[in-house]
């Protein structure tokens, strides 16, 4: 279920990738002839380049870069208080102690893991990536991480037609994000962030922190944990710039490899 | 109207410009871009998508070209008015068209016009992301990037200085009393201001907010370790007063001091030359005191300043008056002797004269008419019923 879901976001990124090297051809070279007899060969490798990535099952080892030891001490597994709790997070807790929800960590484990390992794919076909979180301890945090790992966050005010109505918001021929990561999915109001439901009209796929009293529905990815400590928020961000940096510079090692790039210009 | 007035000065000039390129002036009423649709559609579909597009965009592109145009038409106009092309200044333009497209038009900004595109068109962002869509900022999807780029900014200037301070007060040397920014007069920056910085809209409240995190940050004790970048959004005070600037005292050929100031009352202007070691004569206009001012009271009132510092028959006065009745040049003639007088005076003296009111220009003019009255007071008769 997870490989078809992730080979259906893929698919849908390859169809806007592939949308997005017509665009660079038309705008970028002058002669058409030079090109027609380059770019079977470019697309050749680009196509053999992203095969490889998905023959292994962890193919960034993404499960190297945190153990369920880092998680408890993290203090990922504390949830909210028993009043809290959401119907749909039932599944996914440990139990419950002196009224407070236990997350069952083994459960964040896998899903930590599926989550980084499509993060990774994204950011190794060059997604943009976009960090969402309406939580004002941790906006400045979020920000950073989102400027080092050269990827995209929006820590304010989510306006309506973001998502929905981009061509007016932003311009016409905007890019939406190919990957929408929520470290926090409610808003200040304690409701789902309007940014799922968008995302999902949009045929967007989101990563989630789920806490104990969230909706997982609508999130394709959703990683159960606290998302209310600073030490919980600093493991998340330190994980995802750590996959995305090096999902980026595999595929950048690919190229080199491949030829694609010449060594000079990395 | 102003369309045919286009087409008529745009084919004069592709007879006498001989060029290929057709360039044209410019009237600030922009003709519409017309939107070219392949399936036919009534107008009224076609009028309604034109309401809803907003204010016109104009790509960086067409802004290019029309640069070019009007270089290549600044040339042309240049050599039409038999002048050097290098060397055609905005001014030299306005002043051809002013002659070769004489307009009786009231308005200003209805007259044909000429100015280079960057004035013309408003200055709009180029666009934001790069060949394969991927946005420059990394915080493009906020909407508005400049500000929350500066929020940001502002914030972890803010952790900064707090990380500064714990590390002193971990090493125990964190004193209360450290020298704050020094800030003088200054002011921050308005929010227009802001807005032509980050060539974006904000609203009040962000405005509001971004005033207070600066307060914030300026409340701190350390906050001297980023007074490079709070400096940045002070301006410095404008000078409140005016009165202050005494006329310079010069010195003619002779060696006699003489200063010369400006007033002005209701709708007379007035110019005073006050020369030194002189007999007290005073000419106006070329002609006498006595003559052009016949009334004792005008001729009080050019008297009292030098009457009030006691230096009547010192000086010569040699004045210009334009406009007005005969009271308000009295008056307009008062106020330039006073403020002549300033550079021969102590400041004491000098602070007197304000305090007589010699200084203050008298600010009333004539109240407007109102409709629905007989003048600006005066009603008309009021009837019962």
């Amino acid at each position: 279920m997870a490989s078809r879901a992730l080979v259906k976001g893929l698919l849908g990124l390859r169809h806007s990738r592939s949308v997005t090297i017509k665009y660079c051809g038309g705008h970028c070279f002058a002669t058409a002839a030079s090109i027609k007899s380059d770019q079977p060969q470019t697309d050749d490798a680009t196509e053999k380049i992203l095969k490889l990535s998905l023959e292994k099952p962890d193919y960034f080892r993404v499960s190297e870069l945190f153990s369920l030891e880092d998680l408890f001490d993290a203090r990922v597994h504390l949830g909210h208080k028993k009043g809290c709790r959401h119907r749909l997070m039932e599944p996914y807790l440990y139990g419950c102690r002196l009224d407070q929800d236990i997350i069952d960590l083994d459960q964040t484990m896998e899903h930590l893991q599926l989550a980084l390992n499509f993060a990774a794919h994204i950011a190794y076909r060059r997604g943009v990536i976009l960090f969402v979180s309406r939580r004002r301890q941790f906006s400045h945090l979020i920000e950073s991480t989102a400027k080092d790992c050269g990827e995209y966050a929006h820590t304010r005010y989510w306006q309506g037609g973001l998502l929905t109505n981009a061509n007016i918001q932003y311009g016409p021929g905007v890019r939406l994000p190919d990957l929408i990561i929520f470290l926090s999915t409610l808003n200040n109001v304690f409701q789902q962030h309007v940014g799922i439901r968008d995302a999902a009209k949009m045929n967007i796929p989101t990563v989630g922190v789920v806490d104990s009293n969230c909706n997982p529905s609508l999130v394709t990815y959703p990683i159960p944990g606290n998302d209310d400590t600073p030490v919980a928020m600093e493991l998340y961000c330190r994980l995802f710039k750590m996959t995305i940096n090096r999902a980026k510079d595999k595929r950048r090692q690919m190229e080199l490899l491949h030829g694609l790039l010449a060594p000079s210009s990395s | 109207m102003a369309a045919s007035g286009v087409r008529a000065v745009a084919s004069f000039f592709r007879k006498y410009g001989n060029c290929n390129s057709s360039f044209y002036i410019v009237s600030l009423h922009l003709s519409r871009q017309v939107i070219s649709r392949q399936i036919c559609t009534s107008s009224a579909l076609w009028r309604k998508n034109l309401a809803a597009a907003g204010p016109e965009k104009f790509t960086l592109e067409f802004v290019q070209k029309q640069i070019e145009e009007f270089d290549i038409g600044k040339r042309h106009l240049a050599n039409m008015m038999g002048e050097d092309p290098e060397n055609f200044t905005q001014e030299d333009i306005d002043r051809s068209i002013a002659y070769l497209f004489p307009s009786g038009l009231f308005d200003k900004k209805a007259r044909p016009l000429m100015k280079h595109p960057d004035e013309i068109f408003p200055k709009q962002r180029a666009v934001q992301w790069g060949a394969d869509g991927r946005p420059f900022h990394f915080l493009f999807y906020t909407g508005k990037q400049s500000y929350y780029s500066l929020m940001h900014e502002l914030y972890g200037n803010i952790l900064e200085v707090e990380k500064y301070q714990d590390l002193l007060r971990a090493k125990g040397i964190f004193s209360k009393d450290v020298k704050p920014v020094s800030l003088g007069t200054s002011r921050w920056l308005t929010k227009e201001e802001l807005e032509a910085l980050l060539v974006e809209t904000i609203s009040a409240h962000d405005y509001d907010r971004f005033v207070q995190l600066m307060q914030r940050l300026l409340s701190m004790p350390y906050s001297s370790l980023e007074e490079e970048f709070i400096r940045r959004y002070r301006r410095q005070l404008e000078a409140q007063s005016k009165h202050q600037t005494v006329p310079v005292l010069q010195n003619d050929d002779k060696g006699v001091a003489f200063s010369t100031s400006d007033g002005r009352r209701k709708t007379s202007t007035s110019s005073v030359v006050l020369r030194d070691c002189g007999s007290g004569r005073i000419t106006v206009n070329n002609q006498d005191y006595i003559h052009y001012f016949p009334i004792l009271q005008d001729r009080e009132q050019l008297m009292f300043p030098l009457q009030f510092t006691g230096m009547l028959g010192r000086f010569d006065l040699q004045c210009t008056v334009s406009g007005g009745g005969r009271s308000s040049q009295a008056g307009a003639l008062r106020l330039a002797i006073s403020r002549a007088l300033l550079s021969f005076l102590s400041q004491q003296e000098g602070e007197m004269m304000r305090q007589a009111g010699l200084l203050t220009p008298d600010p009333r003019l004539t109240e407007r008419k109102k409709p629905g009255q007989e003048g600006a007071r005066h009603k008309f008769t009021w009837k019962k019923r």
